[in-house]
């Protein structure tokens, strides 16, 4: 399946704006990404190994939130979309 | 609205006003000079004089006027929105213009919103700007939402985010989301009755330490020209009243500037959201500076081993043996530099056994945060002699180097 990657975690991702990774469910794939750009790991889980709050994934259209979350079953050809929040208008503010 | 010439028409809505409080708050009619500038939109069956006057009687609050705020603001004047609000604390500066096209170059060290009311009554007089001169609080936002109908939110940090959202869904009223990155936006419709808050998106925002820094920050100057667009379509819409399926209420729009693709994913409303849920736990305004962490990631910066422009002149001039590593982007380098060892941040690691750890090592980035990461990998990697440039390039280039360009 295809994982599309935001503009602000492609810099972990070898700049890649989409990776192709293998895996039955929604976790597998995020983990299998994970482990093909290490990096990304600590963007993507939090220290006790759970997906972050503050990004989100979606299968296709749809939060895995509302399917099964990491469990949600994935096929070939399906894409899975990581959307972090970003801030906003002009980018020093916080991060600077 | 004050300087309409045709008197007779002021005065008739005075009187309709007075006679019907239905229409209160909407004027009875359009001048002559009105039905001019508004005629595309009077003969679109969509908006039509009922439209018209809908948006003339709007009163729309824009939270900032810079990147986002700029076009937001420019099309709502032009579109007759009758009341808009503008929230603003800042003063123009060079590095604003090549997006901020609310002002222009003489407008550098003037006030944002006195430049912002000065092109908003260039573009349409009748336009009523209400200027808000200050930063955004938990004590003030009700009080300033309470005036408006719609919000639309041009914020550019976390705290303002949340803080605007939970002042929307405290208020009651709709806020048109927009947010940008480098050359990516997202836009949506938050907090309308029954649809999705942001919170109901991201119910918790990141650690200060995850976002971003300015070694990937930039973001193409045109991009919040689009997504700025895109919320003002989505004001004019709920003023206009469209149907529901028609607006981004429970859409997230992403753009990507770069790959000009446009793409959207279903949002729901979370039952369990702490702010629009069934239960809600947050009823009044909190501590946002607190609840993103800003102020928490502050106290160990000061911490760190320091040294300042001045010092580091002097040991230079003096030639002493110091590295200066500089680990900024490439593309930042060429901007301005101090000839220093070129590594990066994100390279660091794999590239660490390019430094002498015996050497006194002085790291610098733009203004001393990403220097900051630099010099605490290195003391964790056993480096002992690495200090930080207070204040970075920026702070060379205000104290040592004039000539030195600043980005």
């Amino acid at each position: 399946m295809r994982i599309h990657i935001p503009a602000s975690l492609r810099q972990y991702a070898d700049k890649k704006e989409t990776v192709e990774v293998a895996g039955s469910t929604a976790g597998e794939a995020l983990a299998n990404l994970s482990s093909q750009y290490p990096a990304l790991r600590r963007h993507l889980y939090n220290e006790d190994g759970k997906l972050r709050a503050f990004v989100n994934f979606y299968l296709n259209d749809e939060d895995i939130r509302y399917l099964q979350q990491e469990n949600t079953p994935v096929k070939e050809g399906d894409s899975l979309s990581i959307v972090p929040s970003i801030a906003g208008g002009v980018p020093l503010q916080i991060g600077d | 609205m004050q300087n309409r010439p045709d008197a007779f028409f002021n005065l008739q809505s005075e009187v309709m006003k007075a006679v019907d409080h239905k229409t209160e708050a909407q004027p009875a009619a359009l001048s002559n000079e009105e039905v001019q500038r508004y005629s595309r939109h009077l003969i679109l069956p969509e908006v039509g004089m009922e439209g018209q006057l809908k948006l003339k009687a709007a009163k729309v609050l824009c939270i900032g006027a810079g990147g986002l705020g700029s076009p937001l603001a420019m099309y709502l004047a032009a579109a007759g929105v009758g009341t808009l609000g503008l929230v603003d604390f800042d003063v123009v500066d060079f590095t604003n213009l090549q997006r901020q096209i609310l002002h222009s170059t003489s407008d550098v060290g003037r006030k944002k919103l006195d430049s912002a009311a000065e092109t908003l009554a260039g573009i349409n007089p009748q336009v009523e700007v209400r200027k808000f001169e200050t930063r955004l609080t938990s004590a003030n936002a009700l009080d300033i939402f309470r005036q408006f109908d719609i919000v639309a939110d041009g914020t550019d940090n976390f705290p303002t985010r949340y803080l605007v959202n939970d002042a929307c869904v405290l208020t009651g009223k709709p806020n048109v989301y927009g947010s940008i990155f480098r050359f990516e936006g997202q836009a949506s419709v938050f907090a309308a009755k029954d649809g999705p808050c942001y919170r109901c998106l991201y119910p918790e925002p990141p650690p200060p330490g995850l976002v971003p820094s300015c070694a990937e920050g930039g973001v193409l100057g045109i991009l919040p020209g689009l997504v700025g667009v895109i919320q003002a379509t989505e004001t004019v819409k709920l003023i206009l009243g469209a149907p529901r399926e028609q607006s981004l209420i429970g859409r997230l729009l992403l753009v990507d500037a770069m790959g000009m693709k446009f793409r959207e994913l279903k949002l729901k409303k979370n039952p369990q959201c702490p702010a629009c849920g069934a239960h809600p736990t947050i009823r009044e305004l909190i501590d946002y500076q607190e609840f993103c962490g800003v102020r928490a990631e502050e106290a160990p910066m000061t911490q760190m081993p320091a040294i300042e422009v001045e010092e580091l002149k002097r040991r230079l001039d003096a030639g002493e043996d110091v590295l200066v590593l500089d680990v900024r982007e490439p593309h930042e380098y060429q901007i301005c530099n101090l000839a220093g060892h070129l590594i990066p941040l994100g390279d660091l690691p794999k590239r660490v056994h390019e430094l002498d750890s015996s050497r006194e090592i002085v790291a610098h980035c733009r203004s001393g945060k990403r220097s900051a990461e630099a010099v605490e990998f290195l003391r964790a990697a056993g480096f002992r002699k690495v200090w930080n440039l207070t204040g970075g390039i920026l702070a060379w280039a205000d104290r040592i180097d004039p000539k030195m360009p600043k980005y």
